[in-house]
């Protein structure tokens, strides 16, 4: 008897975790749609901005004109690291991959290694480890937008200019589908301005001078990757969300299952039993 | 007449897509109006008032500074920020220029001149370009519209 009671609470228990961990994954789901939406929306400026950079660079390079800070590359005596985390855990192993990825990086380096962390499980976890913490940023929300991610990229910048740091590298976690997310560390500065060959270029008038719009440009570039970092790590974020909650339905279910089960079986022997105790006690009578 | 594709995109989305007669842009070196068939072009753009013509109308839009790339036979500006004038909240403008202006007033040890004057200059040109929606009454309809 104790022990049918003890089943069907653990039923109704599983019943209303199942419950809540579908809600979860709808919620992901949604989020997640919105998330890859903006990722597509920024694209057709991320890909002209890296084309014009390109075409500028190159002539960048054929005259030697001022020295743009953020195409300098240096001897590396200390890099920056932003590392891209979500604010909020259960989705699946989406966290720990990244923080093990960063991890490695920076044991990689021979050089010291400050971090600038993006979400609050990427801070928590640098922060455990000792390590120099330059900045950190959390509750950006499931939808930031391109002002507030501002700050992130006036750091680095701001960094690399006044020489603090050598290289800056961006760790988050790249968006490739909804059943596969990977970490990756990216060379965010120095600039690298993908190569171009001579005849593929414009050959624009550049008003005020080539060199001004340069300057202009590189900045809106690292801004722009870093923006775009982050809703990658969003995209990703979600959709781990979701399947690891998809995940926790299904097996939520089966559990019921048998739980269900177990509980009909008992209650059928009970009644077995209770009906040879009746017919036991009738025929004691007779 | 020619027309010139013009595509106006933000680090967050397509705000324009459409082809035009022509465009009228703030250039680092002052106003800079492109027809069709422009030799090809880059140019800074400042904060302020963007005018398209497409056919009898006219639209405006505030822009935040920018970038401006004509190619033959297109025209794309990578904005900072971008909003049609109907798009503009008049008050939260107010509030900004206020702000900046304030900023401006006090200037304190640590105040960052250029960000405060970019500011500004930002609300400005939004109060401008929404103030001619006003007197136009409307800005007619908008083929394009929006992503």
């Amino acid at each position: 008897m104790a022990n049918i009671r003890i089943i069907k609470r653990r039923i109704r228990s599983v019943q209303n975790t199942a419950k809540i961990t579908k809600a979860m994954e709808m919620v992901a789901a949604s989020k997640m749609r919105r998330a890859q939406q903006r990722v597509l929306a920024g694209r057709p400026y991320s890909e002209k901005i890296q084309e014009v950079l390109a075409d500028l660079a190159a002539q960048y390079q054929e005259a030697e004109d001022e020295v743009q800070p953020l195409l300098q590359k240096r001897e590396a005596k200390r890099i920056e690291v932003i590392h891209i985390t979500p604010d909020r855990g259960l989705c699946g192993g989406l966290n720990s991959s990244m923080n093990r990825r960063t991890a490695a990086f920076i044991l990689e380096q021979g050089v010291p290694v400050s971090l600038v962390t993006v979400g609050r499980k990427g801070r928590d976890f640098v922060v455990r480890y000792g390590r120099d913490v330059r900045a950190v940023f959390t509750d950006l929300g499931d939808y930031p937008s391109l002002i507030d991610t501002l700050p992130i990229s006036r750091i680095v910048i701001d960094d690399y200019s006044s020489g603090f740091s050598d290289g800056v590298y961006l760790a988050y976690t790249q968006f490739i589908n909804t059943m596969v997310q990977r970490p990756v560390v990216r060379k965010l500065l120095p600039i690298e301005p993908a190569p171009m060959e001579r005849k593929q270029r414009v050959g624009y008038i550049y008003e005020p001078t080539s060199v001004a719009v340069l300057g202009n440009l590189l900045p809106r570039f690292v801004e722009m990757q870093v923006y775009h970092a982050l809703l990658e790590s969003i995209a990703s974020e979600q959709s781990a969300r979701m399947v690891a909650m998809r995940s926790a339905t299904d097996n939520a279910n089966e559990l019921i299952e048998d739980l269900t089960l177990t509980y009909n079986k008992a209650r059928q022997e009970m009644i077995t039993k209770e009906l040879l105790d009746i017919t036991g006690g009738a025929q004691a009578l007779d | 007449m020619p027309k010139i594709k013009l595509d106006i995109v933000t680090a967050e989305q397509v705000v324009y897509s459409d082809e035009v007669d022509m465009v009228v842009a703030p250039g680092a070196e002052g106003q800079l109006g492109i027809l069709p068939r422009h030799a090809p072009l880059l140019t800074t753009l400042q904060p302020g008032e963007l005018r398209i013509k497409k056919g009898g109308e006219e639209t405006y839009m505030a822009i935040g500074g920018g970038f401006l790339e004509v190619l033959p036979n297109k025209i794309v500006i990578l904005a900072d920020t971008a909003e049609r004038a109907e798009e503009i909240d008049i008050t939260r403008a107010e509030a900004a220029k206020a702000r900046a202006e304030e900023r401006l007033k006090l200037s304190s040890a640590d105040l960052d001149l250029e960000r405060a004057t970019a500011a500004l200059r930002r609300s400005l040109v939004r109060l401008k370009v929404a103030q001619r929606r006003r007197r136009a009454g409307h800005g007619g309809p908008l083929a394009g519209a929006g992503p």
